[in-house]
Order: C-alpha cells, then structure tokens, then sequence
C-alpha cells in the first residue's frame, strides 16, 4: 500500500528540510520525501497550496479521563487534537484517580490505542495523588510507559520533596515537569494581578508567584543531574531568570502556551470566565517578552494547556469558575496568527516549536517525515483565515477565549500512521 | 433591557442625580412614595450576612407597598447544589419585579443579569461594588454641602478589599472629586491602578483639607492577618480619635464600626461631624429612589 501527498509545500524540522516535495507513505510508515516517479502508487492526496508538516506534539494536555469525564474523554480528547494537528499528546496526571499508578498508566494508554488515531502518553505524578507529600512510585510509573512526571494543576511547594524527586529519577532520563506558582502568594487570586482586576473586584495572581519559585527550582535543579522543565511560562520575569539558567547551561527547558502569547488580561473585561486560567493572561508587556523570548530561540516548545471543561464550570461568577482554556483546536491557527503573520518568527520555527522540538524536549520518537518513521502528518492552509466558533469544537470543552476571534491557519488533513484520522 | 442596579460605573451621571433627586423628594415628602410599589414583588437574596442593608432594603420596599420574599440561602436549593444558572432562571418564572442580591463575588450581580430579564438590584458584590452604599453616601453629602461636584474626599482603610472605595472611585470620575486613599501600604492599590487618585503618605495629610472622610470597617474576617499586624497598631496609625480628629470634615463609615479601631468610641458618640447615622436614615430613601428608578419605567 502506497500513498503519495503531492505538490505539498513541505516543511519538516527533525531533517531541516522546507521545500517543494512530495510524500511517499508505504503502508504506515514514510517512505520518502522528495521526488516520486517510477513506482507503483495506490493512492494520491494533492496537497497543492498547502503546507505539509509532520503531525504536532504536544507535551501538555488534559484528557480528564478517567474520573472527569463529563469535562473529556479520551477519544473526544485525542479527536480534538488531531482536528488541532497533534498526532502525538502527553496528558497530565490530574485525572480522578491521579496517575500515580500502574493500572491507570494502562488504562490511558489501551484506550488511546484502541482509538489508533493519536499517540498519547501518559505524564505521572511527581507525589502520590498530587498531595505533595510523598512521592510516586517513579521507577514502576516510567517503566509502565510514563515519559515525563509532574504534578500540574499544582506546584510542588515542598522544596525537599522536588530536591528527592529529581535525585531519583536522575537516571530515568525523563524531565519533571513543574507547575510554577508559589501558592502562599497566588492564594486566593483568580486573574492577573492588574488594573483591571483592581477595578473589577477580582483578586490578582502577581508575577512573582511564578517567577520565584521556578528561580528557586533551577537552583534545585542544577543541584542534581536532572532535568527540569518548567510548565507553562507567563511572565516577563521568568523568562530572564530562564534565559539566564540557559545561559548558564543549566538542564533546563521551558514551554509557552499560544494563549500567553496572543493574549491579554484585558480578556476577563465583564467578568468573562473564558478568559480564566493558570497561570492567568497577563499584562502587555508580559505578552511581548514571551513573543521576544520566542523570537531569539531560548523557547523549547509550544504546547496546549489544553484543559477542556463542562459549560457549567465556566457559568458563573469569576471566583467560583474553573481555571482552563480548551487549547487543541487553536493552537496552530494561534501561533500562526499571533506569530507568524506578524513576523515574529517563520512558519518553519513555529511548527518545529510545536513538532520536533518538543518531540526532543520530552524524548519522544516523534515529529519528523525522516525515512522509516510513521507517517504522522498534517496538512496545513496556512492562509485561511475562519473566526472561531466554540460550538463547533469537537473536544467536550467549548470553553475557548477564541470565541468570536478572527484567527488564520487551518489544519485541512491529519495522518495517523498513514491514515487519514481528520 | 431591563434597568438594573449593577453598579456605579454602569451609570451615567444623570442617572445618579435623578436618583438622588427622588431620594429627597421622598425623604420631605411621605406621600409621594406611598403605595407607588404596590403589588409588586420583590426578591431579596442574600449570601453573605448583613443587617444594615438587608434591613434597609426590605424598608424600603415595604414603605412603597411592595411584598418583599426573602430568601433564606442557608435553606435553599443553592445549598443542594443548584447552579445559581438554575435558580435565576427559576426564580425568574415566577415574575417577581425585581431582585436584591448580595453575594461574596464580585460580578455575581453582573452574573445574573445575563440569565433574566428581571431587574437586578445589587446590595454589595464581593469586592467590587456597593451601588446603593455609594448612593445613599452622596446623598449624604448633598445635605452637607450641597454640591456634589469637585469634593476633596480621603478613604481610609482596607482600600483592596473593599467595594464601597471600589463605588466612590467610579463616583470620583463621573463628579470630578479629589480622591484619595489612605491606609496599611498591604491594603493599597498600586498606584499606576488608580491614575489620577492621590495615595497619602500620612494621617496627617491623608485629613487636611478634606470635605468628608470615609472610614471603611477592617475585615479581620477577610483574612487580613497578614496585611495587618493588629487592630491595636491600626488604631494607633491610621484610626481616627479625638486627639486628631479634623474639625472641618466629615467623617462617614458604611458600618458596622470597630469601635476604637478606625474610629474611637468617644469620637463617635460626641462630634457631631461624624454622619453615620445620617447615612443609615439616608438609606431607606437611597434605596427607596433605586426601587423607582429600575421598577417604576
């Protein structure tokens, strides 16, 4: 069985290659990208005007399954991302019961490929039920398929308990990836710490919060010979104390979410619960750093946050709604238009920041068209402009900052191992 | 579009006048207001406890001759897990004529008014507003010193956590006072939040050349604890007694007053510049001019 994708213009990252190509799909695999001619060929997709990338990994997600159903399941959860262009998704561990065993590690990954339509592996809890008090059972969690460890949703306030974590899991050659936000001083706080929020009546989550805690966690960190990801980056003033962790060659890496580059804390205006989440959209300036930050290489990936909820979380008050932006099915159409159409950086860095990049960051075999791998795929119109629309998003949570927003990139195909999934 | 009462900055300042001017009218004048709300219903919902308000609110609707239903949360059904989605649109098909809601967020007023057609009168919302406080307040003013126009007003206290600063800030714009706060620097705004009111650096300035100073009640409930070292040291530094008390201002509180924290108990009791129970009689007419303005169109 073979496919070939025509007149695609290709990009692929992993083997630094953009140009006019076609793509040559033997049964599940790539086989060749390049020019195809004098073989048999069962099947053609003409891609002409559209971009072809290999499939987007995401190193951050919630599926809420099991135990949070009624906000995602895995199969509307993995169908979400490949309408988004994700073939390969790491779900976070905050699902009822925590991943913080083996039976769950399991269950995520036989229903994932039972469905066959999306990699997805599973990110384990760095403390047993995310308490924070004493840690997973790391080894049997990284040999049961787990390929990073985290206790997202919340921070690990316990320094000692981060020091252990990190010490012993050195040798798994997995990275823990950190939720930043010291709790003492995010408390209460629902939006940015802002005028607005002032005005509002709504308490502020300051930039400190995040900022000192991931300076006290690299320091942590270059303690061990782990690696440290750090979640999620927000503020202006992470991005120095990561910069300058770089500089210093500390085993650091760092993900920004579309959402924090594209938009503002002038989003919760009239109390708009879509607009809430953590860590919070912050202010102008913030923004503006983390374009910055992208646009000088120190990014490691973009990633989704992807955190779907029922309607009734959203509707109501600020204070009571739920933190989380469903992310799968704007992520590309976001950075294409919040950094590629305003020239921040090209069309080939933002889907290496979303494919190979983070494939690398997380040590995954995946996000590259090279010879012999799946052919995990996407085609791309890179010029569509549509306006979002939250009802008609096929993941559970329709809770999107996005409504109404103008947005352009659209993914048109996605291949899962060479089959056609959206 | 129904006429809410959601908060100060969703008013134009003729709203506010005209309101203020009915409030009067009814306070020199009985028979004007009597009977003008009969067989009108009016919900009250409370969510978080008030004695003041509640109280004024439901005189008030009754001296208009509307029935007042009060809602007991701590018996309702939000306290079996309706959504408040629910019991508005519930509450709702039983076309009362108006609700009164407090509730501990902010923007929950805001929240409701979305989901119903039924005018929505808000009684205090979290740390955001407190409309009818602030109404009540410039009346208040208008009997000392007519004007409304162009005050020298100081707030002192809790500015972050308190809605009616929050109300007298957007009052501040729309008639063009000097205002400015003071308080614990932990209970203050960043100044570039607030551009074009004044942070006093002192008491001792934060009172001079001032028309009214509003004292706000210190929340110990709030969690101030860590913005606060004591009610002791509060009163030393930043409460109003006797010994400095400024004798050409007034001094306003929206209840209920610590004694001896942010103003003592002599200071309160015997200068007959502190208007505090000005302010509660004031009240009932405030809220009575509300009712008419968002029921009576």
């Amino acid at each position: 069985m073979r496919v070939v994708v025509r007149n695609a213009y290709v990009i692929d990252p992993a083997s630094n290659f953009e140009g006019f190509a076609d793509i040559s799909i033997k049964d599940s695999y790539i086989e060749t990208v390049g020019e195809v001619g004098g073989v048999s060929i069962d099947g053609e997709i003409d891609a002409t005007g559209l971009v072809a990338s290999p499939g987007f990994v995401d190193i951050h997600a919630h599926l809420r399954d099991p135990g949070l159903t009624h906000k995602e399941t895995i199969k509307t959860g993995l169908e979400a991302a490949v309408k988004g262009g994700f073939t390969s998704v790491c779900c976070m561990p905050n699902t009822k019961p925590v991943i913080d065993n083996v039976q769950t590690v399991e269950y995520i990954k036989h229903k994932a490929e039972a469905y066959n339509i999306c990699d997805l592996y599973p990110i384990g809890s760095i403390s047993k039920n995310e308490e924070g008090k004493e840690l997973s059972d790391m080894l049997k969690l990284a040999q049961a398929g787990c390929v990073a460890f985290s206790d997202d949703g919340v921070p690990v306030m316990n320094a000692e308990l981060l020091r252990k974590a990190l010490i012993y899991g050195e040798d798994l050659n997995v990275p823990l990836t950190l939720h930043e936000e010291d709790k003492n001083i995010s408390a209460d706080g629902v939006v940015n710490e802002c005028e607005l929020a002032f005005r509002l009546g709504l308490k502020g989550i300051p930039n400190v919060s995040e900022s000192c805690i991931i300076a006290r966690d690299i320091e942590i960190a270059k303690s061990t010979k782990a690696h440290l990801h750090i979640c999620h980056v927000s503020t202006k003033e992470s991005i120095e104390v990561l910069r300058k962790a770089k500089t210093d060659n500390a085993n650091v890496t760092f993900e920004v979410m579309p959402h924090h580059f594209s938009l503002t804390d002038n989003e919760i205006d009239n109390y708009n619960t879509f607009a809430k989440v953590n860590p919070p959209l912050r202010s102008e300036s913030d923004v503006e750093a983390i374009k910055t930050a992208i646009a000088s290489g120190i990014v490691d990936a973009i990633a989704t946050d992807h955190a779907p909820h029922e309607e009734d979380a959203k509707r109501c008050t600020m204070q009571k709604a739920a933190f989380g932006i469903s992310g799968f099915e704007t992520a590309f159409a976001a950075a294409n238009t919040y950094l590629v159409k305003q020239g921040i950086i090209s069309l080939y860095e933002a889907i290496r920041l979303m494919s190979y990049a983070p494939a690398q960051t997380f040590n995954l075999d995946a996000g590259s068209l090279e010879e012999g791998k799946f052919a995990n795929l996407i085609l791309i119109d890179k010029d569509k402009e549509w306006v979002v629309d939250r009802f008609k998003f096929v993941s559970k949570g329709k809770n999107t900052p996005y409504h109404n927003k103008k947005l352009t990139g659209l993914i048109v195909k996605t291949l899962y191992k060479g089959k056609e999934v959206f | 579009m129904p006429k809410n009462l959601l908060g100060i900055r969703y008013l134009a300042k003729s709203d506010i006048e005209s309101i203020i001017d009915t409030a009067f009218e009814y306070k020199s004048n009985p028979k004007s207001y009597v009977n003008s709300l009969t067989n009108k219903n009016i919900i009250t919902i409370f969510f978080e406890n008030s004695t003041r308000t509640r109280t004024s609110f439901e005189m008030a609707a009754k001296k208009m001759g509307a029935n007042v239903i009060n809602i007991d949360y701590e018996k309702s059904s939000l306290k079996k897990g309706e959504t408040d989605f629910d019991t508005i649109k519930n509450l709702s098909a039983m076309h009362p004529d108006a609700f009164v809601v407090r509730h501990y967020h902010s923007g929950y007023p805001y929240f409701l008014s979305k989901f119903t057609d039924i005018p929505i009168i808000n009684a205090g919302d979290g740390t955001s507003e407190h409309p009818s406080q602030a109404i009540l307040d410039l009346m208040t003013m208008s009997e000392k010193k007519g004007s409304l126009d162009g005050l020298n007003v100081c707030i002192i206290g809790d500015i972050i956590n308190s809605r009616v600063a929050r109300s007298h800030l957007e009052v501040s714009k729309k008639f063009n006072w000097n205002l400015s706060f003071f308080g614990p620097s932990t209970m203050l705004p960043k100044a570039d939040w607030i551009k074009g009111i004044k942070i006093e650096k002192s008491l001792k300035s934060a009172i001079s050349k001032k028309d009214f100073i509003i004292l706000l009640r210190i929340q110990l409930e709030r969690n101030s604890g860590q913005n606060l070292p004591s009610l002791s040291e509060y009163s030393r530094f930043f409460g109003i007694n006797e010994n400095n008390l400024p004798k050409d201002a007034y001094i306003m509180h929206p209840g209920p007053v610590n004694r001896d924290v942010e103003l003592s108990s002599y200071a309160m009791d015997n200068f007959e510049n502190v208007l505090i129970t000005n302010q509660v009689e004031n009240g009932v007419f405030a809220r009575m001019a509300v009712y008419d303005f968002c029921l009576n169109q």
